[in-house]
């Protein structure tokens, strides 16, 4: 589903933020990346959503190659991308409706439709009762749910989360962290980026590990076993 | 429309494989649907909107009132355009019945609409009573003034290029002695309005781009105060059309109310200095009516105002929206 095929990346100045990268998640796989801040995390997440392009090497998804994805299509690849962040982005002015429903609104659906696929996606992540209020009103916990019920409302194959559990208490963490277990299992690919390492510990899913902008794990326990299969 | 995965069913992606001519409602309506929001937008922030809107109306009410400034002198002048008559002065040598029959012909020509002939007497006793010299003339053994012909040409030939050429032809008649077409002064008077107009055309101009920038800096701005919620568009996959086009629409619709404003602000000028301009036009015995803008005119100053509002959004548009890409910290 997501290829990493020897991607580098360096930034104005000289910053290797990722040195030949390579690794290969499976549809329907959820993993976590970890690594210590600065490791290359974010870049190689931006990698994905096309926030960031490739100095070297390729990424592809789905055997689509993200560096023939021109900047017009770059659009089209985030709404089959859907990405969660440890500060939320969610807008304080709009309701949490709106919030989520904004992902549906910019692809055109109808107004019913929207109405119908956010109710679903706040039920799932248990707020249904809150669609009316505004983020400011909600505990953190609740606010990075709004955050999956937007990720998640136009049903994307692939499911990207920075620190999720980034600033919650351990108990919040794995209620969320639930919710994309849930995902999961009806076939979405995550990856979920992390420094959390007492949450990764227990759970049992592959943790694919970046020091100074390389794999030194890739979270299979053969490594070169990997190479070749898509 | 996935890119990435074939058979991924979406709400769009339907619309999106049909063809040209079903997806256009759709297009339509979402167009009409941020057109109406980027109203809305304007409205809730009520005083902000109002302030730029009339900054807008004043700076196209200007050009607009010099363009009916320039309509009116236009229209005058053309009336003075249309009074050139040549005055034909004769032979002193010449006879009365000679006179009478240069008349005759002259009244032939087809460039000519009418004439009157003032004999030296009847020219004699019009200088001693306008003169002021009175019984002084008196005491001159003859009369010094020629037979004078006045020539009015037909409305074509009033121009004054067209009563140059009459004179020329005038002149070349045996009897007449001098002939005068007092055409400088005219041709003075339309070198100021032309003028009056470019140096109109000039300031318009200037105001105008006042117009632009103004919007420009206004749409910028909200740009600017809207970055997280674009930063979000992006995230979410929203193209740049979609995300350009509220600050467009705001864009038109300044240039809208802008536009309406000053047809207000300058038909109330109009209403208001009316009867003052009729009163001198009446003093200089003159039919003069104060035009106003035309429905056309009407509707070129909308079509440009929302012109105007649109090239400056877009400006803006194009020039930010695009620098604002998604952190993910």
């Amino acid at each position: 589903m997501i290829h990493f095929k020897d991607v580098s990346k360096t930034y104005r100045g000289g910053v290797i933020a990722l040195e030949k990268v390579s690794f290969h998640l499976k549809k329907g796989e959820m993993a976590f990346l970890t690594g210590h801040s600065g490791a290359g995390k974010s870049t190689l997440l931006k990698m994905i959503s096309i926030m960031e392009r490739p100095s070297a090497g390729s990424v592809l998804i789905n055997n689509h190659d993200l560096t023939k994805i021109t900047k017009k299509q770059v659009p089209y690849v985030r709404r089959d991308i859907g990405m969660i962040f440890q500060n939320h982005l969610l807008l304080r002015d709009h309701t949490v409706f709106d919030n989520v429903a904004f992902a549906l609104i910019i692809e055109g659906y109808t107004r019913k439709e929207i109405s119908k696929r956010v109710d679903v996606a706040l039920d799932k992540v248990g707020l249904l009762n809150k669609a009316r209020c505004r983020p400011d009103m909600l505990s953190g916990g609740e606010q990075q749910r709004v955050g999956i019920a937007r990720a998640v409302v136009n049903k994307p194959p692939i499911l990207l989360a920075d620190e999720p559990t980034g600033n919650l208490d351990p108990e919040l963490s794995k209620e969320i962290l639930g919710v994309f277990e849930d995902f999961n299992q009806m076939g979405v690919s995550v990856l979920i980026a992390t420094h959390d390492l007492g949450l990764i510990a227990r759970m049992r899913y592959r943790t694919l590990t970046l020091s100074h902008g390389q794999v030194v794990n890739d979270g299979l326990h053969t490594p070169d076993g990997n190479r070749g299969r898509s | 429309m996935s890119l990435l995965f074939d058979n991924r069913a979406s709400g769009a992606e339907d619309l999106h494989k049909k063809g040209f001519m079903q997806r256009l409602p759709m297009f339509l309506l979402n167009n009409f649907r941020q057109m109406i929001a980027s109203l809305g937008g304007m409205w809730r922030t009520p005083s902000a909107s109002f302030m730029t809107i009339m900054v807008l109306g004043l700076s196209l009410t200007l050009p607009a009132t010099l363009h009916v400034l320039v309509k009116n002198v236009q229209s005058v002048s053309g009336s003075f355009d249309s009074a050139s008559e040549i005055t034909l002065f004769l032979k002193s040598n010449i006879s009365e019945t000679k006179s009478r029959n240069l008349l005759a012909r002259v009244n032939l020509y087809p460039e000519v609409d009418s004439t009157q002939y003032i004999s030296p007497k009847a020219a004699m006793e019009e200088f001693k009573a306008l003169s002021g010299f009175g019984n002084a003339l008196n005491y001159l053994d003859d009369n010094p003034l020629p037979a004078v012909i006045l020539v009015r040409p037909t409305n074509s030939n009033r121009a004054p290029d067209a009563a140059d050429a009459l004179l020329a032809k005038l002149q070349k008649e045996r009897e007449v002695e001098l002939g005068k077409l007092d055409i400088e002064w005219l041709q003075r008077l339309n070198a100021i309005v032309r003028l009056l107009q470019e140096s109109v055309y000039t300031l318009g101009i200037l105001l105008l781009s006042a117009v632009v920038l103004i919007i420009g800096n206004t749409i910028r701005l909200s740009i600017m105060n809207k970055r997280e919620e674009i930063e979000v568009m992006k995230l979410v996959g929203a193209t740049e059309g979609y995300i350009q086009r509220p600050f467009l629409y705001t864009g038109i619709w300044y240039g809208f109310f802008g536009g309406f404003v000053a047809f207000l602000v300058l038909e109330m000028m109009l209403w208001w200095l009316g009867a003052a301009i009729t009163r001198v036009a009446e003093s200089y015995n003159n039919d003069f009516i104060l035009q106003g803008l035309s429905f056309g005119e009407f509707g070129y100053l909308m079509l440009i105002a929302i012109g105007l509002g649109f090239a400056g959004s877009l400006f803006s548009v194009r020039r930010y929206v695009s620098q604002i890409e998604p952190e993910m910290l």
